[in-house]
């Protein structure tokens, strides 16, 4: 079944160096192709300043631009997708942008298999979001200044996975985190879409704390920023960076926690859900969740190293863990369709999270692969919905199959991927998850191995559960909302079918011992991937997983069946844990009430005093001496310097009295004073 | 004829207009005096000029260009009397104080 169970196996490694680790493929270095790939991250960012600049005027109000920006990343992340297959690509180009010292900051792109599969995410996925936006958006009162932050949005992701150093890495990050704050925030004249924004902007920048910290205690000890230097310090034994990783390592973690949406930092996502729902889409599909995966994904290397990143990966697997599991249990409770996928968005990133701690990487990635897909799916397949019934609430729906049927069966199959049903994306990937994490718990049986194979099949369960309640609760029974729902646009549903395609297809990408088309893309790596990795399909686990999927589903849908009466559809909810799942575990309420009243309160009183006796002291102070020099500068200037103009001029006004009296206006005394005047010339002539 | 006759009788002439100049009442005989004194000026000129013997006669020269100029100046003087007569009734320079502070 499994080829090996020792811990690492060697997989695709490319490797500059000489004589250090064996590499079974030689990559290219992509020629023109690579070297041009800079524009991936020009091109979008182009378009945002465009679209602020000029969007309003464009006939398309801005639209054109944003789509052809996604259609361009898709199309040159489609290229590089095939050439890396058939050969490789490992390039690294970068631009000087500035010395400090000895430092030189650099603005670079990097094109491996890794930085090819997200340029190809976020272009494929993000071109069919831009698309939907169109009919999903239109009518709204900042149309064009939604497409110009969303693009700015997807043009920041692209910055932070072309980024070949920690410090363009951070620019990329930040550029995702407030473009994202402008997208949750958008519908900004209702105050709860702002604290949302600001909940979101809040939470990541107090895990950005530990990236920035990561990043600095990185930097410090292996001597660069740039990834391939701290890999090379690697091969060489670096004996600063030994000391030190465990703490970088951990640092950068928590940064990576924030963005992903890892607990305890889930709690901005599914308040996130305020944005327009194609925000939602890319936001959990290819661009911003997927960073901390990213991140880790990037310095996967370093974190298999326990000499090095120390047993970082234990704490990757238990939150992953933690994650996938309990944040799993709060969707059964939600009624908006958003909030459910929402938390299962954030269940599924504790996935792709613990894949990356035992050591799967090309595991995790596929499944951040499918799952962009499927999840964008169901997200505009529910924003369709809303956009029929005007609702974001489950209660409110209700038998749209018959009245939205193309929605209806590409949401059927985004959930089959989701949940996992042979032979959808999800299978695949998830089953790989679990296989490579049971493997790894063989090979090497710690806590956090077991702990992490037990509740992955326990997150299969709950993912199924709460999927059967949302798709009958939404399109099952009757109609339960107002008005008259219609299908979307064919503007909306094209984009939900290219999804649906990829939902349904993307998993023959890496079917165990028969495609390896994933791994041989990702794999590509200027530094040796070691990982654990399935051989052939583990089918005793399959064998446990599917059938706790379809009784998972069957109790769903029994639990959740269409009722006849209002007072038997009150009754959906779960006698016992459901307060505890209503109020989130009380994870928010313990920040709102445990954290952040207690600090602000006291917070603000302490500042506002500091503010009030030691800052405003200085300008006080200053303001004082200053009022007195000014007064001591008014009396001079309005006594001396005055007094001389004053003098002068009145001095003047008194001549001029006196002069005046000669001139009476007689045109003859005149002429006499002038030939007066003559004469005493004429006189003074013949003197001298 | 020697030079000091002509600069005597250039200087009675000039002395004959400045008196008219300053005692005249009437505008018009004003405007007369001072004709009288530009001829002083003219005949002190044409004197001089044959007295130092100037091959190009510049002063000869000048004195045409004063009598043209005179010409000029008293058909705008005589204009601006006419307007102030028409004005005022009168031609009395006494009475013009207008360009009095």
């Amino acid at each position: 079944m499994l080829a090996t169970l020792t811990p690492l196996i060697t997989r695709f490694a490319f490797l500059a160096e000489e004589g250090g680790h064996e590499a079974e493929v030689h990559a290219g270095d992509g020629g023109a192709l690579a070297q041009w790939a800079w524009l991936i991250v020009v091109v979008p960012m182009l378009m945002f300043f465009l679209i602020v600049f000029f969007g309003k005027k464009s006939p398309l109000k801005g639209w054109g631009m944003a789509v052809f920006g996604m259609a361009f990343v898709a199309v040159y992340g489609s290229i590089l997708a095939w050439v890396n297959l058939q050969e490789g690509i490992v390039y690294e180009g970068a631009v000087e942008i500035g010395k400090i010292g000895s430092f030189t900051l650099q603005w670079g792109w990097v094109v491996d298999g890794l930085s090819i599969m997200m340029y190809f995410l976020v272009g494929m996925v993000g071109f069919l979001v831009f698309v939907y936006a169109k009919g999903y958006m239109k009518g709204d009162v900042r149309y064009t200044w939604f497409f110009s932050s969303f693009s700015l949005f997807a043009g920041g992701m692209l910055v932070l996975v072309s980024a070949p150093n920690l410090i363009q890495l951070i620019v990329g990050w930040e550029l995702v985190g407030v473009s994202s704050y402008l997208l949750i925030a958008h519908y900004w004249e209702d105050f709860d879409n702002v604290d949302a924004g600001n909940k979101a902007f809040m939470t990541n920048k107090i895990a950005d704390v530990g990236l920035f910290v990561g990043a600095i205690i990185m930097a410090l000890s292996a001597g660069s920023f740039q990834f391939s230097e701290i890999f090379s310090r690697m091969i060489e034994g670096h004996t600063l960076l030994a000391q030190f990783g465990f703490w970088a390592g951990l640092a950068l973690f928590i940064g990576a926690m924030g963005k992903s949406a890892q607990f305890p930092f889930h709690v901005w996502l599914p308040d996130a859900m305020a944005g327009p729902t194609p925000v939602s889409a890319l936001m959990h599909a290819a661009t911003m969740v997927t960073a901390g995966i990213y991140l880790v994904a990037r310095l996967f290397p370093f974190y298999q190293m326990p000499e090095f990143a120390g047993n970082v990966n234990q704490y990757i697997i238990v939150i992953g863990t933690i994650t996938l599991f309990f944040m799993g249990l709060l969707a059964v409770v939600q009624d908006d369709i958003k909030k459910v996928l929402a938390y299962s968005t954030v269940s599924q990133l504790g996935y792709m999270m613990a894949a990356m701690g035992v050591g799967a990487y090309s595991a995790g990635l596929f499944h951040l692969f499918t799952h962009a897909f499927f999840k964008s799916l169901l997200f505009l397949g529910a924003g369709s919905v809303i956009h029929a019934v005007h609702s974001n609430n489950m209660s409110d729906m209700g038998g749209l199959r018959k009245y939205m049927p193309a929605t209806f069966w590409t949401f059927m199959i985004g959930t089959a991927a989701l949940i996992g049903l042979f032979p959808f994306a999800g299978f695949w990937s998830k089953d790989e998850i679990i296989a490579s994490g049971y493997e790894a718990a063989i090979g090497n049986p710690t806590f956090a191995g077991w702990f992490m194979v037990v509740l992955s099949i326990g997150g299969a369960f709950i993912t199924a559960f709460y999927m059967a309640r949302a798709v009958s609760l939404t399109f099952f029974g009757e109609y339960k909302g107002h008005g008259h729902p219609h299908e979307s646009p064919k503007v909306m549903t094209l984009p939900l079918m290219g999804l649906a395609a990829f939902a349904a297809f993307a998993g023959f990408l890496n079917v165990p011992g028969m495609t390896d088309t994933f791994i041989r893309w990702v794999g590509v790596r200027a530094f040796p991937i070691f990982e654990h990795h399935a051989e052939a399909p583990n089918w005793a686990l399959i064998a446990i997983v599917t059938p706790i999927v379809l009784v998972a589903l069957a109790v769903g849908f029994w639990l959740f069946r269409p009722k006849d009466t209002q007072a038997e559809r009150d009754t959906f909810e779960i006698p016992g844990l459901y307060p505890l799942f209503e109020h989130k575990f009380y994870i928010d309420d313990f920040y709102m009430d445990g954290i952040i009243r207690p600090t602000m309160g006291p917070l603000a009183d302490g500042t506002l005093w500091i503010d009030m006796h030691v800052v405003d002291a200085v300008p006080n102070l200053a303001g004082g001496a200053a009022k007195h020099v000014a007064s001591a500068v008014n009396t001079i200037d309005q006594s001396a310097v005055d007094g001389v103009y004053n003098t002068v001029s009145a001095g003047t006004g008194a001549t001029g009295g006196f002069l005046r009296k000669a001139l009476t206006g007689r045109v003859q005394q005149y002429a006499a004073m002038s030939f007066a005047g003559v004469v005493i010339i004429a006189a003074l002539f013949m003197i001298f | 004829m020697t030079i000091v006759q002509f600069a005597l009788l250039g200087a009675a002439l000039f002395v004959i207009g400045l008196y008219g100049v300053l005692t005249r009442k009437n505008a018009v005989l004003v405007l007369a005096s001072v004709e009288v004194m530009l001829a002083a000026v003219n005949v002190n000129l044409v004197a001089f000029d044959v007295y130092l013997g100037d091959a190009s006669h510049a002063g000869q020269m000048m004195a045409l260009f004063i009598i043209a100029l005179a010409a000029a100046e008293v058909g705008i003087g005589i204009a601006i009397v006419l307007m102030i007569f028409r004005n005022r009734r009168s031609a009395d320079v006494d009475e013009l104080d207008a360009m009095r502070y």
